[in-house]
């Protein structure tokens, strides 16, 4: 070999190594990377019950009440879902349907939330869109 | 074929040449900035949910992809200066560092004062936050280590490694938002798959493109500086300055 391939194979195992340590690395975390768990996670119960965790999921419609300044509303995944309840202020996103992230703690079988952060999907488009995707659906 | 990449490659041919590259990257640039705002702040819709905030992304999501580009440049470049020890590959990749962590700065930046209208919070740690945060340190640490030596040979060759070590991070950053559950949406723009609408797109495109040129010219511009300042004992150098030449 010459020497340019020799460090050629060196810059190769250089690379190869550091993927090999990151992906063991990755591996080893699992779960721990995921920023939230899904209401169905957290009834299997893969959530950290009794400690504080985050909770995603969409509002599910017609769940959202307000009382002053406490709101209650349930999130779910379509298959489990959990109530909500919260004191504070909402950010813009929040309505009914809209994806959210929350963090708290599981009382019983009510979620109590000390934020409640709205999450937004990769669409974009005008209301005008929005409007007639909307009806022609109904 | 490899005299002819050597010649090329050489600071002196490089520094003529590159003169007159540079105007065919920085007009462009100036064109593209132009048309991409007219794009992004006035032909373009509103979002249904986010109203006319969504117009951070016209410079968030390109100087994102800007980040993730010029680090796989000087990846790229890096690994030709460890193999082939070809002195313009270096200086690619030394001049090439500031410039991305700048963009790495610019998107967490407009990234933090659009997450606080619409998620409702500055930052989060979150997997895709998190990842492009460590890019950003990624960067700081090349610049660091390039400076740390005394000799440029050495300089390099230590901050080659670190640049193709940190490579790992680059698909994680991209597909962080579909291996872990986050925050951050997933992408809008795939191989195959557009989910905004038309005007949108342009938009998004014309700044990229903008964004992609000013790194050409910037790369050029700061290497022909590099090079004066390395070959500064060199004969063509002390005749340049003699000459008064541009």
């Amino acid at each position: 070999m010459t020497k340019r391939q020799n460090r050629m194979v060196l810059v190769a195992l250089l690379l190869a190594g550091a993927v090999l340590a990151i992906t063991l690395l990755l591996q080893a975390l699992g779960s721990n990377t995921n920023y939230f768990y899904s209401p169905t996670e957290v009834a299997e119960g893969k959530a950290p019950i009794g400690k504080t965790f985050r909770l995603g999921g969409l509002v599910a419609k017609g769940s959202v009440i307000r009382k002053d300044m406490m709101v209650s509303f349930d999130v779910t995944d379509n298959k489990n879902k959990f109530t909500i309840e919260y004191t504070g202020i909402l950010p813009d996103l929040f309505r009914e349907g809209q994806g959210i992230i929350t963090t708290g703690s599981l009382v019983g079988e009510t979620f109590i939330a000390t934020e409640v952060l709205a999450k937004h999907d990769e669409n974009y488009m005008p209301p005008e869109v929005a409007d007639a995707l909307e009806k022609s659906k109904k | 074929m490899w005299k002819w990449i050597q010649a090329f490659a050489s600071p002196k041919n490089f520094y003529q040449t590159s003169a007159k590259i540079i105007p065919w990257f920085l007009y462009p640039f100036i064109a593209l900035t132009l048309v991409g705002l007219y794009w992004a702040l006035i032909v373009s819709p509103p979002d249904y949910q986010q109203g006319d905030s969504v117009r951070i992304m016209y410079v968030h999501v390109p100087a994102a992809w800007m980040s993730l580009f010029i680090y796989i440049v000087m990846a790229i470049a890096g690994a030709i200066g460890l193999i082939w020890q070809i002195k313009l590959a270096n200086i690619v990749a030394k001049v090439s560092a500031p410039i991305g962590a700048a963009f790495t700065f610019l998107a967490l930046v407009t990234g933090a004062v659009w997450g606080k209208p619409m998620w409702g919070t500055w930052w989060v740690w979150d997997a895709r936050l998190t990842s492009e945060l460590i890019l950003l340190f990624l960067y700081l640490a090349f610049i660091s280590l390039n400076n740390a030596f005394d000799n440029p040979k050495t300089a390099s060759k230590a901050s080659s490694v670190l640049v193709i070590v940190g490579l790992v991070n680059i698909p994680i950053i991209y597909y962080s938002v579909e291996w872990w559950n986050s925050l951050h949406q997933g992408a809008s723009i795939g191989v195959n798959k557009v989910s905004m609408q038309i005007d949108m797109f342009i938009a998004l495109m014309l700044i990229s493109f903008a964004f992609k040129f000013l790194y050409g010219a910037l790369v050029l511009m700061r290497a022909r500086d590099e090079i004066l300042t390395t070959e500064q004992n060199s004969t063509w150098v002390k005749k340049l300055i003699m000459k008064g030449e541009k």
